[in-house]
């Protein structure tokens, strides 16, 4: 580990223009997409999902086929087996966590067979933005324009069935369709954010900025906005680190978002609990007309 | 009531031979009975009994199996705007990522996809809910910060917002301590006075609510009843409801009350 002193050079070389643009369209599809899985508590699905696209990622990479391709194929079957379980958090979890050990069983077994690429298996474990080609850049950008122009449509009744789904659904809202829609549009946002941050650390880039942005306001565009500048931030900052001193760039990323979320956590502390949060369950004194489980 | 509505209004529920079923048992049938517009009713009846499955049979959530059900003077319907619901349970799911004001403006434009700004139309009426409600004051606070009774009035808020005819109001007075419960009350009867409005309230316990209701719609026997309140509130009908002697008392103020024992 060491200070390069050619830091603003190496960012000007075609790798790190390819990282940048790259990572600025993760940041801005993990960013916005982040609200909604912190709204429907869909963070360990967002979790598992990484997971999921692991065995796409080897399994590619065993037959020759693009990782991206591989990825994407893995995440959104996954994320559509995820959403055929149960409504209940519980029940998710334990679904969610079933597929996601015998995903990664999977991506054991086929990395294992594609054992002349271990390097690629690498990359998909913990990402590298230094290897983003210029073709990935293409399928980056029609992602990203797929799912922002996807959220533009649903995101109001989407925020309705996320956190209101039972007047959501009396009040005619698809509750079903846009859960689908949703966990499509977060398994083509995992397909990107995996080969920047990799299956991993991929949590600090989807959830982590969210996770801050909502401590600092609960103005649903304000939380959009403050959580793609904190990811846009991990990403940039991340990047430079990484020029000036030749480690992963993926820790870096990870290191500056978790450090915003570290700080965010730590200044709106105080504030926090000085809030009396009173709910009201409180003892009668007069005798109860009815009792309150009756045969 | 000062906002009766004309003798023209088609009851707001009616129950023409009735019967639900849900996985395969028969949750209640025989129901028949007409809920005149602008009533204020109690909805009772012991745990399980089905009442959540007349509003959701109301809501267009579920079929009847047989029968016909008639809504506001038309058949049930799935995302019927005349009808503002506030579920069981509601308040507990909601987040910290919602704020008050945010939650009542999803009564009105929530199910609108594309991307739309909020005209000053919308903001004003999400602006008068809160302040009907009385939650005008921590309107911009989150759900998560706000005690049971704040949350339960946003919940009224947003059922209100869009100027329903009738609201299904399920167990809203749960988990509230009495004097909370008594201004939730107090708040229904304001609104019934303000406008026409019809509204239903699952209850457990009928005395807090006895000030504003005009009548009931009990379940009874595995079949849903209506009757205006005085002819429910009787020892003998509530005692028979709920399996355990139930005494109905009236104070020297003619309010009227009902004790256990
Ligand atoms: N989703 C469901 N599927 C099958 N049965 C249900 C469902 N929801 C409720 N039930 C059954 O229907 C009956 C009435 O339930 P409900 O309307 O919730 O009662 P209440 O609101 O009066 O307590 C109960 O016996 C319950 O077990
Ligand atoms: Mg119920």
């Amino acid at each position: 580990m060491r200070f390069q002193e050619n830091w603003f050079q190496i960012l000007q070389t075609t790798f790190m223009q390819h990282a940048l643009v790259g990572g600025s369209l993760v940041a801005l599809t993990a960013g916005l997409m982040g609200y909604f899985v912190i709204t429907r508590q869909n963070a360990f699905a967002a979790h598992a999902l990484a997971h999921i696209g692991f065995p796409g990622a080897t399994g590619a990479i065993l037959v020759g086929a693009p990782v991206t391709l591989g990825l994407a194929v893995f995440c959104v079957g996954g994320g559509l087996l995820i959403g055929l379980f149960g409504k209940r958090v519980a029940e998710r979890e334990i679904a969610t966590g079933t597929i996601l050990a015998f995903a990664t069983g999977l991506g054991v077994l086929f990395a294992s067979l594609a054992t002349a690429n271990a390097s690629t298996t690498t990359n998909v474990l913990f990402g590298n933005l230094l290897a983003i080609s210029r073709d990935q850049l293409w399928t980056f950008g029609g992602f990203t324009l797929l799912v922002v122009a996807a959220l533009a449509v649903i995101a109001r009744p989407l925020v309705f069935a996320s956190v209101d789904p039972a007047v959501a659904e009396a009040r005619g809202v698809p509750v079903r369709a846009l859960g689908v829609a949703f966990v499509v549009l977060l398994a083509l946002t995992i397909t990107m954010a995996v080969q920047v941050v990799g299956t991993l650390l991929l949590f600090a880039l989807v959830v982590t900025p969210a996770a801050a942005a909502l401590r600092l306001t609960a103005r649903p565009g304000a939380v959009a906005g403050l959580s793609v500048a904190f990811a846009l931030a991990s990403v940039w900052v991340g990047l430079v680190l990484s020029a000036m001193i030749d480690l992963p760039p993926s820790f870096f990323v990870v290191a500056v978002a978790v450090l915003i979320w570290g700080t965010v956590l730590v200044a709106t502390r105080e504030r926090r609990s000085a809030r009396p949060a009173a709910p009201a369950v409180g003892g009668h004194d007069v005798v109860h007309a009815v009792p309150e489980r009756a045969r | 009531m000062t906002a009766a509505p004309d003798s023209e209004t088609p009851p707001a529920l009616v129950l023409d031979g009735v019967s639900v079923v849900r996985g395969g048992r028969v949750v209640w049938d025989e129901g028949d009975l007409a809920v005149p517009a602008g009533a204020v009713v109690g909805v009772i009846g012991p745990n399980g009994a089905g009442k959540t499955t007349l509003f959701q049979l109301a809501l267009g959530l579920l079929p009847a199996a047989t029968g016909r059900v008639e809504v506001l003077g038309a058949p049930p319907r799935r995302g019927n705007r005349r009808i503002g619901y506030v579920p069981q349970n509601y308040t507990a799911a909601l987040g910290q990522a919602v704020r008050a004001r945010d939650l009542v403006a999803l009564g009105l434009t929530g199910t609108r996809f594309g991307l739309h700004r909020s005209t000053p139309d919308e903001r004003a009426r999400v602006d008068d809910a809160l302040r009907r409600v009385g939650a005008a004051g921590y309107a911009d606070r989150r759900m998560s910060e706000l005690s049971g009774g704040q949350q339960q009035r946003v919940a009224i808020a947003q059922a209100i917002v869009d100027d329903a005819d009738l609201l299904l109001l399920d167990e809203p007075l749960a988990n509230l301590d009495l004097r909370n419960s008594q201004e939730i009350v107090t708040l229904l009867g304001e609104l019934r006075r303000e406008r026409a409005v019809t509204i239903m309230v699952v209850a457990h316990d009928l005395n807090p609510l006895l000030p504003v209701l005009t009548d009931a719609v009990y379940l009874l026997d595995g079949h849903p009843h209506h009757d205006v309140i005085g002819e429910v509130v009787t020892e003998d009908l509530l005692t028979h409801l709920y399996g355990t002697r139930v005494r109905v008392v009236r104070t020297a103020q003619g309010d009227l009350f009902t004790r256990s024992g």
